[in-house]
Parts: structure tokens; sequence; C-alpha cells
């Protein structure tokens, strides 16, 4: 049996989300542009998906745009904003967002665009200070995540997008890893611009959605057909869409319902904390979502630590540098500005509503004596020879 | 997951030879360990070796790792291999015989074994009293300032192992991992090696300019359009702008991708003012380390004798 801590990364698909996705796969094939009442039928189901989503966050059935996943609806939003003002040429983004948008920013910098990357502090929080001081009147988009995949942490999306309004600019966020998790209502928000992925939230992968706030200057990406009223060609995705539409169903259901999954998610970062020595949470100092913890094991590294909970048929993940191929640690935690004593050995568990509680008993049963073995390897932990420096213990920077 | 052979998980999960070895003061026998890596870098070995004195030769080996899987199995194997060894037969084993012994490893691993390889030089040249720094072969001009790798460490890789790409002697010895400022350097020690003309008339040039300036800029053959050596002296004007463009094209990327930025602001003669922005400023050993990265990169691009200061913002 796999015990699945490893969320944040891709879901399972909810069973129900699977039996309602089934019939599009196989009688309901219809293309839900065709003229004909076959191809009328799957429109149908595809709008009902679209009401679904809407209410999922609070916005109205036009704002919800399908397309195929979390990196096309950050590259479209961040092409849409700068389409939108194209005489300005500045992005506010920050240090820590996922590949989908630093590596857009980068492009973008090689094509004359000036991007400020916001600093985090050791809680892996922002300063709204250091956003203030960046945006001009020629500041574009302000784009930032909901919250952060690595450590959970929730930005304050509210006053960043109050900042953002304030200046004339367009507000993108990445919420990628919040929805479904966290409560969120556009109809009240500052966001014109949000990104969501299915495989997230129990819906496959392949499928994902942007909203778009109604009256935004919105220029298609993705040029073509008139699908989803012109705004994203290509031939819709249907058993993904009504996947989607399903599980933004029930994950409305499920933040109304009693929250175990935080209860679960505490107990396993308290018992860690309580039975092992020399670990932190990162980023436990700051508001995140319910479902993730990341915790740093000193003097061990991350990818040793996943290949013996991974003999115990556990899966999480790693902000290690090995496990990753490159050679620098996560540029989130790095951005966090931990010591290196805990920057390679930090575990990141992250839990679904399918998680159990004989899911963290087993983690707790198992990962004392992980780290005890590890940690009788290393030649830091008992460094009586002084090879630590002090920069090891200090900020990385 | 890595792709690693049964070796490496069966060293991974059951160890041999883990721990220290206790120096009991017996007679004929010298207890010595030799240390390689760092917290910061993500791996290090401390390999422990117990010697019989009389014969020049391995009794004992234990390994205390902090690292990755592979990373500790390749300290296991290398423990294994070199008991019974003499010291002279210890010295010669490579980073391919650790990586033979596990079955292989997955290229992007092939760091563990060359770690292995420099502690147990570390150790025996500890034993020897030489001093590591007497180490002649691998000193030399830094080129990755990031991992501390000098050039003729990197260019004695290249040729051990016949590396041809910058990824493999990234994957064997870290350098060009970090910021990645001296990729363009190790690309042009590729070439030199790959071309044995090319490699005398880098030779011979390294050696003129080191006798008369404590900048080498050893990279002249590959890129003849932006060396100091093949090129007339810059004009003020010319120089400001290569500079503004290695610093465009070259380093705010990589800076960039680890949430900091660099601007120029100003060209002093050979001193060049940057401010360093975001992560990059916010600490001082990390802006000492990219001061230098910087500095590095401009000297191999522009010219030699430029000193990059970064200025408070
Ligand atoms: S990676 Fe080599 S100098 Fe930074």
């Amino acid at each position: 049996m796999v015990i699945y801590l490893d969320n944040n990364a891709t879901t399972c698909i909810d069973p129900d989300v699977l039996a309602a996705m089934m019939p599009y796969l196989s009688d309901f094939y219809g293309n839900p542009s065709s003229m004909h009442s076959f191809g009328g039928q799957v429109g149908v189901a595809v709008q009902d998906a679209r009401r679904q989503v809407a209410q999922l966050l609070g916005a109205e059935d036009t704002e919800i745009i399908f397309n195929s996943c979390g990196s096309e609806g950050n590259n479209t939003a961040i092409h849409a904003a700068l389409a939108a003002q194209p005489d300005k040429r500045h992005i506010v983004t920050t240090a820590v967002e996922h590949p989908a948008i630093l590596n857009v920013c980068k492009h973008l910098e090689k094509k004359g665009y000036t991007v400020t990357y916001l600093s985090v502090n050791e809680q892996g929080e922002l300063d709204l200070m250091e956003l203030e001081a960046a945006m001009t009147g020629g500041t574009a988009l302000v784009s930032t995540m909901y919250a952060n995949n690595e450590t959970g942490v929730i930005f304050p999306v509210e006053q960043v997008g109050a900042i953002a309004k304030y200046y004339g600019a367009t507000f993108h966020v990445d919420a990628v890893q919040a929805v479904g998790k966290v409560p969120i209502d556009l109809k009240s928000s500052t966001i014109d611009l949000l990104t969501l992925s299915g495989h997230k939230l129990h819906a496959p992968k392949g499928i994902g959605a942007l909203y778009v706030r109604r009256g935004f200057r919105f220029r298609p990406f993705l040029l073509g057909g008139h699908q989803e009223r012109g705004r994203r060609a290509g031939t819709q995705n249907v058993p993904g869409i009504v996947a989607l539409g399903k599980a933004a169903e029930l994950a409305q259901q499920y933040l109304q319902s009693v929250d175990t999954e935080e209860d679960h998610r505490n107990t396993l970062e308290n018992q860690l904390l309580a039975t092992i020595p020399d670990c932190a949470v990162n980023g436990g100092g700051a508001p995140r979502l319910p479902n993730t913890t990341n915790i740093g094991f000193k003097y061990i590294e991350g990818e040793a630590i996943l290949y013996m909970l991974n003999r115990e048929g556990i899966c999480a993940s790693s902000g290690s540098a090995c496990t990753s191929g490159s050679l620098d640690p996560s540029h989130v935690l790095m951005s966090m500005g931990l010591p290196y004593t805990i920057l390679h050995g930090s575990i990141r568990f992250s839990l679904s509503r399918f998680t159990t509680a004989a899911d963290i008993q087993q983690v707790l049963a198992v990962m004392p004596d992980i780290v005890n073995r590890l940690r009788d390897m290393s030649p830091f932990s008992n460094d009586q020879a002084g090879w630590l420096q002090e920069r090891d213990l200090v900020r990385a920077g | 997951m890595w792709d690693y052979s049964e070796k490496v998980l069966e060293l991974f999960y059951n160890p041999l030879n883990q721990g220290a070895i206790a120096d009991l003061n017996e007679p004929d026998v010298s207890v010595v360990y030799g240390e390689v890596g760092s917290i910061a870098c993500g791996d290090a070995l401390r390999l422990h070796l117990k010697i019989q004195v009389s014969a020049d030769t391995v009794l004992d080996a234990r390994f205390q790792t902090f690292g990755c899987t592979s990373a500790i199995a390749s300290s296991s194997a290398l423990t294994e291999i070199v008991k019974g060894k003499t010291l002279d037969e210890a010295l010669n084993l490579s980073n391919q015989d650790i990586a033979e012994y596990l079955g292989g490893l997955p290229e992007a691993k092939m760091h563990c074994s060359v770690m292995g390889q420099e502690a147990l030089e570390a150790a025996i040249y500890k034993y020897r009293g030489i001093a590591i720094a007497d180490h002649a072969d691998d000193d030399g001009t830094l080129l990755c300032t990031c991992y501390g790798i000098s050039e003729p460490k990197v260019r004695r890789i290249i040729t051990e192992n016949q590396l041809t790409t910058v990824e493999q002697v990234t994957n064997y010895i870290k350098a060009g991992g970090g910021c990645g400022s001296c990729l363009a350097g190790i690309e042009d020690l590729l070439l030199e090696a790959q071309s044995p003309e090319t490699v005398a008339v880098a030779v011979a040039q390294q050696n003129n300019l080191s006798q008369s300036s404590n900048h080498s800029a050893p990279f002249a053959t590959a890129n003849p359009s932006t060396s100091t050596l093949a090129s007339p002296p810059l004009t003020t004007i010319e120089k400001i702008m290569q500079i503004q463009q290695v610093i465009d094209d070259e380093v705010r990327p990589v800076l960039m991708a680890d949430g900091g930025d660099v601007t120029l602001y100003d060209v002093q003669g050979d001193r060049v003012l940057v401010k360093l922005q975001g992560a990059c400023g916010s600490c001082s050993s990390s802006t000492d380390t990219l001061k230098y990265a910087i500095e590095a990169q401009l000297q191999r691009r522009v010219l030699s004798t430029l000193v990059v200061e970064a200025i408070a913002h």
C-alpha cells in the first residue's frame, strides 16, 4: 500500500470525478462546437462544468476559460496582461514563483521588459513595502502566487492586489496550489486573472482554467477557432472539462465540511517536531495551506530521506538539490535564506482529503528511525571536529 | 527516482563500514581521516583510514557521509575497495573505479564518486604530511567560484573521464552548477581538450600571461572577439559597452533565476561599480560570492584587470 503525501505535486482522481468524466470518453464523444444535437448535449456538459468552476471561485461563468494546465494559464495571463497595456514594460513578481512564471519573466527580460522579483523573509512572507517601492506608473503586471507549492505559505493577495490597482497594474494570481484548499471569492476581489489546474484538485492532468475578470481587455494567447468565446482556440478537452467541473463541485463541498486534512497535517507536524530533535517547519510562522508541511531535518540530506521513506511505501518530496538534477537547493527555500544546515534536508509532506490517520501514524512510526540512521552517518550530526562553518548556521542568502 | 543500480541501493540501505575509527594508539598503526565537501555544497565525506605503517597499507576504512543515496553508497563502496591496498595503490584509484564497483552511477551523480576519490587522496596526503594546497596538479586560477574549483582541476577531470559537455563537467565535479558564470570558461576548456593544437596555443598564452600579470585570462583561444589577448586595447566606450553586454546577457539571467539582480552603476578605469539587488544584496556572504562571480566573468569576457565593487544602495 502506498502512502501518498505528495499531493502538491499531483493528486489522485476522485472516484466521483472519474465516474463523471467516463461517459465523455466513451458514449458522448461529440464536439461541443458542432451544430447537431449529439455535439450539443456535450456542449451542455461543458457549460455545466464552467458553472461549477465559477461557483468554486465566486466568479461568473463567462469569466472562466478552460485550457490545458497551470503553465498555460500562467503564460496566457502574463501575455494577456502585457497586451492589455502595451506601453507599460515593467512586471513585478516574486522570487519564489513556479517556473511557469519565472521562466516567462526571464524570457520577457530578453525582449526588453524589466522585471522586479520581490524577495521573501525567513518565513517565506512578502514585504508589502518592498512591493510598493517596486511599483511605478510603468508597471503593467503584478503576478504573485496565492500559496507557495513548497512551503504552503499563503501570500496576502488582496493587499498585494490593492497596491497593484493603486498603480494601475493588472493583478494576476497563480492559484494552482490554493484552489480547492482555501475558500476563494473573486467577486469581492482585486484579482484580474487567476490560474488553476485540475490535477491539483483531484481531476486528471491536462485540464486547467484561467479566470479573466469581466471587462478585462483580454487578448487570446492561442489563436485559431472560436472555442471558449474566441479566447482560447482548440477543440475542448470535454472529459477533462467535465472532470474539472465535478472536482470543483466536490472541492466546494469539502471546503464547507469539517477539516480533517488540517488536523492530520498538524498531528504529523507536531509529532515529528516533538519526537525528532533539530528539525523545524519551513514557513511555519506564516499563514499556510492546511495540507502542506515542509520540515527541515538538520545535518542530513533530502534525497536520502526520500529513498528511505520510499522503501516504507511513503511518497513525499524534497527541496534538496539532489532530487532535481540541479545542484542548488530549491529556489524557494534559498530565497527564504534558511541556513545550510537545514536547506538540503527539507522534506515536503502534502496531504489531501484522502489522507487517513493511519497514513500519518505510519509516517510517524518510521521517520525518527530514518532520521537517526542518516544522522548516524552524517559527519555534521556530532560535529566534534568543528567542520560546520558559521556561514552554515546563519542565512544562506 | 534515479535509475540506481541494485548495488547502489544495497549499499545505501545497508551501508558497510559506516562510522569513525577510534585511534587506540596501537603500535605500527596510524589512524587518519580526510574530508571533502561541505554542508553548503550539499554533500560531504569524512573518510577514516587505519594504516599499517610498516606495510604502508590500509588495514581498515570507514566513512561518515552527508549526502544523497549515491553519495552514501559511493562512500561505502570506497571503504570496501580501499581495504588491503597499499597507499600508492590507493592513490591510483580513480572515481571511475568507485562508479564501476557500484555497477555505474547516473551521470548526474558522478560527482559522488569524485568526492570519494578526493577524500581518499585527502586522507593519504594528510597521513604523508603533504598539505592539500601543495597538490600542484589542481592548484591554479579559480574557475568556478561557487564551488571553489580551479581550472586545472576541471581540465584534469575532463581528461580523466573524457568529458565532452558542460553538463558532464557539472555532473562530475559540480563546477557550473551554481550561478553559471563559469559555464563559458568550462566550455573553453572542453574545446581546448578536444583540439591538441589549441591546447598548445592556450598553454603557451597562459604561461606568457601569468608571467606578466596576476590576473590570467586563459580562455583566449575559444573566443578571441571578447578576449584581452587577441584584441587591441579597448576604448573606454567599448569597455563599458562590453561590460554592460556581459552583465545583461550572461550575469543577470542567472542571478535572476535565484531571485537576485545586478545593475551596472559606473566604470572608473578598471573599477566596475555594480548594485546588487534582491536576494543578491541581502546578505554579506552572498554579496561577496556574487561580487567575485561577476568579477571572474567580466575578467574572462572583457578585460582581465577589471575589479568589481558592489556599492551600497
Ligand atoms: S557556478 Fe561556477 S562560478 Fe558559479
